[in-house]
């Protein structure tokens, strides 16, 4: 019972939230490494794309809110999404037609691209601050909890609840559908294949008729779609606030770093890694060992190893035990 | 030829817009406008020390500003004696046990075969000492805080004069720097570029939230000044002589120009000297051996040069620079707050001034320094007349009109991005460009 | 030879702004045929097969395929006219399928492909047993095998080959050179740069010697073996 109670405790503070944490980075890391593996420069712009996408999801969801329309149990939010993919992937092709195809054409150093990318990211983050203002915003309705800690201890009679949100449980289904649409796209179709084989071998790709800027075009919609979805999916889990997004980037390049750039493979288990180590390193470790140290053992503090105020210092101390000992990352990435 | 006709044309531009702000907005928000220009200049300076000449891409500026910043703090601000004898001595012994733990850690990966064997040491090892670190540090740090926490709560700082802060906050800078250098220096642009990012916002981290340190975001106010202070000043029958015979007759007025006045004055002593030894080092064969390892380094390397130890020498150098001018900042401000320290604003902002200024040119970093600070400042009230202009014709009350209006403040960094943006486009060089 | 398939004529320029590398370099390939460049070190071998695919800036000289000058097209307008070009280096998609990379090859076109595909299986029938396997994985040889299938794919009416040998085991190139004569035999013709110029030259039916960018000797395979002189310059004796 006092094992059971202490597994119940982890679970509910660590495992579930950990692995809705790492669905959310791993989005965002997967959007970074295709535009890695493709456009081959390390997009700073991309958490604000987040932003912008999650934000005009928010805002057609106000509306539909104001209409009545909802999906009951589940956030409107999800109704919205698609014009909110929708806005982000005119954002992002505008800004491609506008800024980045003039540098493709000179063939620019990547490093180039990378501080356009700076003068992109300050672009759109003024945007969504002029739209929606800087400050947290909710938008999250319907069911709270599939299973609230209440209803737990009273199913099964344990003193430690385990609570599952909804935004959890949508965060985690979600993103898997959206990791196995992906990887069908790039798998098994035509044009997924065709920027695969671009990613792989650029020339190559011209040689064989691939369209360089359908490829282009592609891949910024399909970023678009996985930036807006994991900007959502972070706002219904923990509120939309600009400038959060501005500080994902660094667990999300942390997580496509460790994984392997340009490898969407090791995006996912890199934002996996990343997130995890995050919050049992933060976590205050305490509620779980009341439970399985006898009592004269109790810790008198509350059993954290770091702060969550220093969550970022683990995801960097991870991305750079990585590049110091495996550059290329878990999964081979693009070293190109 | 350093300075052309045209180079000169643009900084007595520059100059006349900030002078132009002087009549419009009254002299007091000119001379603000100035010394943060002279600070931004010198961050300028350090950024295009690294990017410039070395190619180096370093978007961490933030953290080594904010050093400079702590260095203010722990020079000038008097010491709390009480909380040095409640928790002082344990403090100390703590950080040693942690820069043992490290360094001892260090040694155990050099001195023991690779293998399991040497990785579990390691982690035994690493577990004990940080244990060990936290037992000794927790109350020392609950200790400290507990002392006075409205008004200290922390350590305080050695109470010297608060000039002898800006080489320190250098110094802080370079520390960091060798650290983040030695690690991360060999690593692609981008790598480096996450891996700068990733320490500034550590460094902020630890310093919004080791209170015993810093106070956190509870704020260090009235540090020191090595200017006198208005009230001091009104109070001088001199003084007050003196300025009315320059025709200000208002004492409050006289007294807030002459101070800024003479912070301009100091500030522009560091540009000077910085800028100095800067086009010195350009022009020097050290420069010239650096540029030729930025454009070429594989070459360069097959040259016999010792591209890293370099690249880590001209890093530590720059963000020395960023350090003191952090310290000058806060030093200005006479108050750190942690809050206020955004990447946007500290990291990227000097990026756009090196950029649109020219990289590879000091003179160009240093315009590019007055001409963004002073568009960062005034793209604010420019933006809410234009803006005012624009919703002249909706209704007063109209959603539409409030919101934009109240949106105006988010203008800048729309404009900062566009200008980036355009001059990477049109003329990347810059304003004077690299010769 | 009175109407060569693909002539590059009096071809004269260099990469990008730099100086020329060709003068006034002429190949031409019939219909059928296989044609060869040898030649020492920095003679512009591969330069020469380039400026015929588009790859240089030529300012005198022009290119025709079966009569139509293709000039000003870009290297991949003239895949589509029906030119496969297999480069030299980096002539596989290493991460993708051997299968995958087949299907590239045929990219653009927009009828059914699966006859090209087997006959490409049975050209190199190994390629068949590993057609799941990721084309990086497989060996020197196996790899070009790859990459003249994906160029044979698009079904060119001309096969250009940058040094396909270069890497592999005798035997190895032994068996290329024995597919190569196969795909001519189908009809297309074949346009190769060679390191190995004996090899080469006793499949071809027409050689070119280049020396600093220039046509220094021009004929069929067999008389240019039978050279002295060429003999003694090119081919060691």
């Amino acid at each position: 019972m006092e094992f059971l109670n202490a597994f119940v405790a982890f679970s509910n503070f660590v495992i579930v939230p950990a692995i809705a944490y790492g669905s959310q980075l791993a989005l965002g890391a997967l959007g970074v490494t295709l535009i890695y593996g493709i456009l081959r420069f390390s997009n700073f712009a991309h958490g604000d794309t987040m932003a912008f996408g999650a934000m005009v999801t928010i805002l057609v969801t106000w509306w539909f809110q104001s209409m009545g329309i909802n999906l009951g149990p589940m956030p409107t939010a999800l109704l919205a999404l698609p014009f909110g993919i929708a806005g982000a992937a005119l954002l992002v092709l505008a800004t491609d037609r506008m800024v980045y195809r003039f540098y493709r054409a000179q063939k620019a150093a990547p490093v180039i691209l990378v501080i356009v990318s700076m003068g992109v990211m300050f672009v759109m983050n003024g945007l969504v601050r002029f739209i929606i203002g800087p400050d947290g915003q909710q938008f999250a309705d319907g069911e709270r909890f599939i299973i609230s800690a209440r209803n737990f201890k009273t199913m099964t009679g344990l003193s430690e609840g385990l609570a599952f949100r909804t935004s959890q449980a949508i965060t985690i289904v979600t993103a898997v559908i959206v990791v196995a649409l992906l990887f069908w796209f790039l798998n098994k179709t035509r044009t997924g294949k065709s920027m695969r084989a671009f990613s792989d071998n650029e020339d190559l790709a011209l040689l064989s008729g691939i369209n360089p800027e359908r490829v282009v075009a592609y891949t910024w919609i399909i970023v678009a779609a996985l930036a807006t979805i994991a900007g959502v999916l972070y706002g219904l889990d923990k509120g939309f606030k600009p400038f959060t997004y501005f500080q994902l980037l660094l667990p999300i390049f942390a997580s496509a770093i460790v994984g392997g750039l340009g490898n969407p493979l090791g995006a996912i288990a890199g934002g996996f890694v990343i997130a995890f180590s995050e919050v049992t390193v933060t976590y205050a470790y305490k509620k779980v060992l009341i439970y399985l140290l006898p009592e004269s053992l109790e810790p008198s503090t509350l059993v954290q190893l770091l702060s969550t105020d220093y969550k970022f210092a683990v995801s960097f101390a991870i991305l750079i035990i990585v590049l110091l000992f495996k550059p290329t990352g878990l999964f081979k990435g693009n070293t190109a | 030829m350093s300075i052309s006709m045209r180079n000169i044309t643009l900084f007595l531009i520059v100059g006349a817009l900030i002078f132009g702000s002087g009549f419009v907005q009254g002299w007091n928000t000119a001379l603000l406008i100035l010394n943060m220009g002279l600070i931004s200049a010198i961050m300028a300076l350090g950024v295009n020390l690294q990017w410039g000449f070395a190619g180096l891409f370093n978007i961490g500026v933030m953290g080594f500003v904010a050093l400079g910043g702590l260095a203010a703090v722990l020079v000038s601000m008097p010491p709390t004696t009480e909380a040095w004898a409640v928790g002082g001595l344990r403090m100390g012994i703590a950080l040693l046990t942690g820069v043992a733990t490290i360094v001892g850690a260090g040694n155990l990966y050099r001195r023991m075969a690779p293998g399991n064997k040497r990785t579990l040491a390691m982690i035994v090892f690493l577990i004990g000492g940080f244990l060990l670190f936290r037992f000794l540090f927790d109350p020392a740090v609950l200790a400290i805080e507990k002392v006075n926490p409205a008004g200290t709560g922390y350590l305080g700082g050695l109470g010297l004069p608060v000039l002898l802060a800006w080489p320190v906050g250098g110094l802080f800078a370079a520390g960091a720097a060798w650290v983040i250098g030695k690690t991360a220096l060999g690593l692609r642009s981008d790598y480096l570029a996450i891996a700068t990012l990733g320490i500034a916002e550590i460094i902020i981290a630890i310093m919004k939230n080791e209170d015993w340190l810093t106070r956190g975001v509870k704020n260090v106010v009235g540090i020191p000044r090595p200017v006198p202070y208005e009230v001091d000043l009104q109070a001088s029958e001199a003084f007050l002589n003196r300025a009315a015979s320059f025709g200000f007759h208002d004492p409050v007025m006289a007294s807030t120009l002459y101070v800024k006045l003479a912070y301009a004055g100091l500030f522009a002593v560091v540009l000077v000297i910085l800028l100095w030894l800067a086009e010195k080092a350009l022009n020097s064969p050290w420069g010239r051996m650096m540029r030729a390892i930025r454009d070429n380094e594989i070459a360069a390397e097959a040259m016999g040069k010792d591209v890293t130890a370099r690249h880590l020498q001209i890093f530590i150098l720059g963000s020395a620079i960023c350090g003191i001018a952090g310290a000058m900042m806060t030093t200005m401000d006479s108050q750190l707050t942690l809050g206020t320290y955004q990447p946007l604003r500290f990291t990227f902002l000097i990026w756009v001034m090196v950029i649109v200024g020219g990289s590879g040119n000091n003179w160009g970093a240093v315009l590019g320094g007055f001409l963004i600070w002073f568009l960062w400042v005034e793209v604010e009230p420019m933006g809410a007349k234009l803006m005012e202009l624009i919703t002249a014709p909706l209704n007063d009350g109209y959603w539409l009109k409030d919101h934009l209006q109240n949106s105006v403040a988010h203008m800048r960094l729309l404009t900062m991005g566009l200008i980036l943006i355009l001059v990477l486009r049109f003329s990347p060089k810059g304003l004077i460009p690299e010769k | 030879m009175s109407n060569p398939f693909l002539i590059g004529e009096n071809m004269t320029g260099g990469y990008g702004r730099g100086a020329d590398i060709l003068h006034d370099c002429t190949i031409s390939v019939a219909k059928g045929e296989i044609a060869v460049i040898v030649g020492p070190n920095g003679a512009g071998k591969s330069t020469a097969m380039k400026a015929v695919f588009g790859m240089l800036n030529l300012h005198k000289g022009s290119v025709r395929l079966d009569g139509e000058d293709i000039t000003k097209l870009a290297p991949q307008a003239r895949v589509a006219k029906g030119m496969g070009f297999v480069p030299q280096t980096q002539n596989i998609f290493t991460s993708m399928t051997v299968e995958e990379n087949l299907e590239m090859g045929a990219f653009i076109r927009t009828d059914d492909f699966s006859n090209t595909l087997s006959q490409v299986y049975d050209l190199f029938p190994i390629l068949k047993e590993k057609r799941y396997q990721a084309a990086g994985e497989l060996s020197g040889g196996q790899r070009q095998q790859v990459a003249v299938g994906r160029a044979l794919m698009t079904k060119p009416k001309l096969l250009m080959l940058d040094e396909p040998t270069a890497g592999v085991s005798p035997i190895v190139m032994d068996e290329l050179f024995d597919r190569i004569i196969e795909v001519a035999r189908s009809g297309i013709s074949i346009l190769m740069v060679e390191q190995n110029a004996r090899q080469a030259l006793e499949i071809a039916d027409k050689g070119y010697v280049l020396v600093q960018g220039r046509n220094r000797f021009t004929d069929s395979g067999k008389a240019l073996l039978a050279d002295p002189e060429v003999r003694k310059s090119f081919l060691g004796g």
